[in-house]
């Protein structure tokens, strides 16, 4: 398993043959379409994260390893893009390597507008979350 | 001079910007309208020419910004076809207006048990204030049904409005579905049982002629900034057989005659309902902007907007997976509508890309949303500067939208 640092070079080094936006767009969707499917039993009011124009749901749980797991969906294919990538960063590693983690990676591919609080899409609401997670996770296993 | 003489995108510096170095095209009206640099010089003039506050003033330029404020109330009853200029009352915009006329009738005419009807169209802005006040008075709050195709189903207005209903608050321009609602007939059956109308005018009075006295509707709110004006600056029409009854909304300086510490009696409308210091700066803007469109004419707007929009309808129409939302019987002012299999928000992102600035989302109308059973539109709202070229350039960016995401 990369370190997050790695995966998000990863993803830069991705998004750098991409000029154009709708290119980015396109492989967001792309991303978006190849995530695994949420599971419906965590499809709940209190997994939606506030704050997006769309409806995004997120979930985690730890493994045996003691990694965070995340599962997420939103109905907005370009925001479950962004999401997938969230997932591909975070996704799997312990708790506290979540909660000390910089994503820079947003800010490198051209998607810090999307950054602000006041965003619409809530991909601020969405760290915010999972950082949560990786928190309340770390609490319980201290 | 003729409107294209006069060469309307011209007055609008903003829209020479670049976005993302794409032409700007700006179909996002409803929500806010770009200024012409005549609105935008009167400002600078007030402030670097005759700033001073209004009303109270013993010297010179006191007096001259109070003589501009209220020719500007003068402009605006004109302009709406007023009785008077002091059923005019300035507000930061239509949902400061309701809010206004929510308070001030509701604690001068409502008591428990009574009803209110709105619509199932309506905005927030003239459901919330209504809610608010039932809740605070144990009143109950009623609506009226709209029809499939986005008109509203006034075949059941006559039963919904009785003898325990105190107002009805309808919208002129449906902000979503651009339904233009027939208010003079809905007032005249709201009168024959001497029930009074409020007509939310924000997505009106920007697109077509309102004269009150035609549409004889008792309150009318509109907001300055959708009709090229700044932000800011709103105004509640009302006849003055209610507003002289109604109690004040604010307590402050301006709406006062005397006060003591035993009682205070109030000023007579319209500044009754005008405390604090005025947005004076706004009023004489929004009078210039009245003006400005004046001048264009309605004439010309509307059948300029009604090309623009039916032009819309049928590019978009042409496209196999865009559904556009309502068919109203008459429409105004904004087309919405959804990509197959695609949330609007992928919509609006991949337009914002392409320099269109709509807008996307519930539009402030989520009884609506849930009527029409969608979690959101895309809308584009237009104005009097939008041309033909703009709505290609929305067009081609819906249909790249469309491929990119109905799959």
């Amino acid at each position: 398993m990369n370190t997050i640092e790695e995966i998000q070079a990863e993803i830069v080094d991705e998004f750098s043959g991409f000029d154009d936006w709708m290119d980015k767009y396109s492989l967001l969707i792309e991303l978006g379409n190849d995530m695994p499917a949420y599971p419906e039993e965590h499809r709940t009011p209190q997994n939606i994260i506030e704050g997006c124009q769309s409806t995004v749901w997120i979930y985690a749980d730890l493994d045996a390893e003691g990694n965070v797991v995340f599962q997420a969906d939103s109905d907005a294919i370009i925001v479950k893009g962004i999401v997938g990538l969230l997932l591909r960063v975070l996704s799997g590693h312990k708790p506290q390597e979540i909660l000390n983690a910089e994503l820079h990676f947003i800010d490198d591919i051209g998607l810090k507008e999307n950054l602000t609080p006041t965003r619409s899409n809530g991909l601020l609401a969405m760290i915010k979350q999972m950082k949560y997670y990786a928190m309340a996770f770390d609490a319980k296993q201290k | 001079m003729t409107p294209e003489e006069f060469d309307i995108r011209r007055h609008f510096s903003i829209l020479y910007e670049k976005i993302y170095s794409k032409p700007l095209v700006y179909l996002d009206n409803g929500a806010t309208t770009q200024k012409p640099n005549c609105v935008l010089d009167k400002m600078r003039y007030i402030y670097e020419h005759l700033n001073s506050n209004v009303h109270r003033g013993v010297h010179y330029l006191s007096n001259q910004c109070t003589d501009l404020m209220e020719e500007a109330r003068r402009v605006v009853a004109r302009h709406l076809n007023a009785r008077e200029d002091a059923e005019i009352i300035f507000t930061r915009g239509t949902t400061e207006s309701i809010n206004l006329l929510a308070f001030s009738f509701g604690e001068t005419f409502c008591k428990e048990g009574d009803e209110i009807v709105v619509t199932e169209m309506e905005h927030h802005s003239n459901i919330v204030p209504w809610q608010m006040l039932c809740q605070r008075k144990g009143m109950t709050l009623r609506v009226l049904p709209i029809l499939d195709n986005g008109d509203l189903d006034l075949a059941q207005l006559d039963t919904l409005l009785n003898e325990r209903t105190k107002i009805l608050c309808v919208t002129h321009v449906s902000n979503v579905l651009g339904t233009v609602n027939p208010v003079k007939d809905i007032v005249a059956k709201a009168h024959a049982k001497n029930i009074p109308v409020l007509v939310d005018g924000a997505q009106s009075v920007p697109h077509m002629a309102v004269d009150v006295q035609d549409i004889d509707c008792d309150f009318l709110a509109f907001s300055g900034h959708k009709v090229y004006a700044p932000t800011g600056i709103g105004v509640l029409y009302g006849k003055r057989e209610y507003l002289d009854k109604m109690v004040p909304y604010h307590g402050g300086g301006e709406m006062i005659e005397k006060v003591s510490f035993s009682g205070t009696t109030y000023n007579v409308i319209p500044f009754k309902f005008e405390a604090g210091t005025p947005n004076y700066v706004g009023v004489i803007a929004l009078a210039e902007a009245l003006k400005f469109v004046d001048q264009i004419g309605f004439q010309y707007i509307e059948a300029h907007e009604q090309v623009l929009i039916q032009y819309t309808l049928g590019q978009l129409q042409k496209l196999v997976n865009v559904t556009i939302i309502g068919n109203p019987q008459k429409r105004s002012g904004a087309i919405s509508f959804m990509i197959d299999n695609a949330h609007p928000y992928d919509v609006g992102m991949i337009l914002d890309k392409s320099g269109v600035a709509v807008r996307t989302g519930h539009h402030c109308a989520q009884p609506l949303m849930e009527r029409l059973g969608i979690p959101g539109t895309v809308r584009a709202s237009f104005g009097i500067y939008n041309d033909k070229l703009d709505i290609d350039q929305f067009v081609k960016a819906v249909r790249v939208a469309a491929n990119m995401l109905s799959k």
